[in-house]
């Protein structure tokens, strides 16, 4: 398919509708609200659902009904709706069904601003509901890729039968950038029979089907949130992913750094490169599983004496980045909180303040 | 010999948990008839609450969501609008959906969502322990109001099936009660009536049944039908509230 120009919000709407999912249920919510707009008028063309709910927490359980009775299914919000969310990920957690949330991440705490900001990586990676939950959590670094996660986002999601959610900045909703839709992204929706709440005449069964997430009994509690986690530890294993950038040079600093930031980042290691001062770059793209090997590995180079992370937080992935690193490299943060993205300049800087004159 | 009454086909055998004297059980059976008398068993999803009915599901031989403390009209609204053939009921107290729930229930029935709402009126949180809830009686004592629910504090009762009825959007909104033979035939008639509305697709349909917590009322299961009689169904006046029909006549 040929490229075409579209704004990052209206992209990740098209890119369900070309992944298979034609079900959307969201509220509006700065920077976000253009994906509500923009399926408004283009689910009805598709023969989709559209349904503008109360309330985000009314909007995260229409996403557990349809999601439970095995329809691909999905929302958009920004953080303050995605904490009101986050009680019905946790049930949907718990129940065990497939569901994708795309945060578009405003700067916090409470109303915080509007502009993008990457505040919401501890909610998103380290449990955002109650309970022993965990989402895949994927980081579209460009509209591109944005596009590609949310088509990635419903298989996976199927596959763990767990909730997947895209986390992207404010930048990635707002920004316009040429996009194509991969058609090998779209795939059949898996058979969700021997689980959904679908009818016991769509499955031409005489069992019913039971979606919950109550074990009253601590050994039934524990088994299944034993389950639970060896479906973590299994993304553990098969969805680690991440990009790295320079690695191939005798680097000194290694920059740690996702999202639209990390774009930022390349920038600043290409002028630094011209200024003979090498910097690699590892960009992960889902942070969790966080990509903990590849960390460690790039920051263990002989040549490596610092790392960054650079974060458009108070410092949040950083915990990840020393929990990877294992005390090996000092661990530095760099970022911006208030909505402003950092420059090349401002990153190179916070770069040359490592560096020993 | 004919057997002329047993067991509806999709209540299950499972003894229910429900304590001596509760109506749970009652409503439960009405249910269960309602969908047998329409044979829809086979694509139904109920939605269980958070309260006594947490687990209502093990009496029920179909297909069964549960759902967080009063979301499960959102959960219906998701399911049926993602499949609008299957029947789609929730089953609610007081503290669930008069409470905590109330913005989801208000929403859904002003969409006019097809689904079908039992909501289980005993004037009190049961589960957790006889708390005050919205729907508990003025002066009435409970483990939160020890003194009895001081209306100038926390306000009247709220007559949720009124609430609704006010709306604007087409709906079926019905009172009745499990307290006794009598009120019991004509909430079987008015349960029956909102699973058809949904089966032919019409409009949201809801059904509040003035039941009785003995336990947490602290009264013998006689008692209780009788404090039931003389203290709610003259706050809470039984009959249908609003029909399709009715909104069209205006």
């Amino acid at each position: 398919m040929s490229k075409v120009l579209m704004k990052g919000n209206e992209a990740i709407g098209e890119a369900a509708i070309r992944a298979g999912c034609l079900n959307y249920f969201a509220y509006p919510i700065t920077p976000q609200s253009e994906v509500a707009e923009y399926l408004s008028r283009r689910m009805p063309e598709v023969g989709g659902v559209f349904l503008q709910g109360e309330s985000e927490v009314a909007v995260s359980y229409m996403i557990f009904g349809a999601a439970a009775c095995g329809e691909r299914v999905f929302t958009t919000s920004s953080s303050p709706g995605i904490s009101l969310m986050s009680e019905g990920v946790s049930y949907i957690v718990g129940a065990q069904c497939p569901a994708v949330f795309v945060n578009i991440m405003r700067g916090g705490p409470g109303l915080g601003g509007i502009l993008p900001s990457q505040a919401d990586y501890l909610q998103a990676t380290k449990g955002i509901g109650h309970g022993d939950c965990r989402l895949l959590v994927m980081v579209p670094a460009s509209v591109q890729e944005a596009v590609e996660m949310v088509m990635m986002a419903f298989p996976l999601a199927e596959k763990y039968r767990n909730p997947v959610m895209i986390l992207g900045d404010g930048l990635i909703g707002q920004m316009m950038e040429p996009v194509t839709f991969p058609d090998h992204l779209k795939t059949p929706p898996s058979n969700k029979n021997d689980w959904a709440t679908n009818g016991m005449d769509t499955r031409k069964s005489k069992t019913r089907n039971l979606v919950k997430s109550l074990y009253l009994d601590p050994e039934a509690l524990n088994a299944h949130n034993l389950r639970l986690k060896a479906k973590y530890d299994r993304m553990r294993e098969e969805e680690i992913r991440y990009e790295t950038y320079n690695t191939d040079t005798d680097y000194q600093i290694l920059i740690v750094s996702y999202g639209t930031m990390s774009r930022v980042c390349q920038s600043a290691i290409d002028t630094l490169k011209a200024k003979k001062i090498e910097v690699a770059l590892v960009r992960p793209q889902n942070v969790f599983p966080f990509p903990e090997q590849a960390v460690l590995e790039a920051a263990s180079k002989s040549s490596c004496r610092h790392v960054l992370s650079v974060e458009m937080s108070m410092g949040q992935m950083i915990e990840d980045i020393q929990r990877s690193v294992q005390g090996k490299r000092p661990v530095h943060w760099y970022g911006k909180c208030g909505g402003d993205v950092p420059t090349p300049e401002e990153v190179m800087e916070a770069v040359e303040k490592l560096i020993p004159a | 010999m004919a057997k002329t009454f047993s067991r509806p086909k999709c209540l299950s055998e499972q003894e229910t948990h429900y304590c001596p004297g509760c109506t749970h059980g009652i409503i439960h059976r009405l249910v269960a008839e309602a969908i047998d008398d329409l044979q829809i068993s086979g694509r139904t999803v109920g939605i269980a609450p958070v309260g006594c009915a947490v687990l209502c599901y093990n009496y029920f031989t179909f297909d069964f969501q549960e759902a967080a403390h009063g979301r499960a009209p959102a959960m219906a609204t998701g399911i049926k609008r993602v499949r609008p053939d299957l029947i789609v009921f929730t089953y609610q107290g007081d503290g669930d959906l008069a409470s905590i729930g109330m913005g989801e229930i208000v929403h859904a029935a002003n969409r006019g969502e097809k689904f079908t709402t039992v909501f289980v009126n005993n004037t009190v949180y049961g589960m957790t322990g006889g708390q005050m809830a919205p729907t508990t009686m003025p002066n009435q004592k409970t483990t939160t109001s020890p003194f009895g629910r001081n209306v100038e504090e926390v306000g009247m009762p709220i007559r949720v099936a009124e609430l609704l009825a006010s709306l604007a959007t087409p709906a079926y909104i019905s009172r009745q009660a499990a307290i006794s033979p009598k009120y019991i035939v004509r909430a079987k008639k008015a349960i029956r009536q909102a699973f058809q509305y949904q089966v032919e697709k019409r409009c949201f349909s809801f059904v509040e049944v003035i039941s009785t917590c003995p336990t947490n009322w602290g009264m013998t299961p006689a008692d209780a039908l009788k404090w039931a009689e003389k203290t709610m169904i003259p706050y809470y006046p039984l009959g249908d509230l609003k029909t399709p029909e009715s909104v069209k006549e205006e």
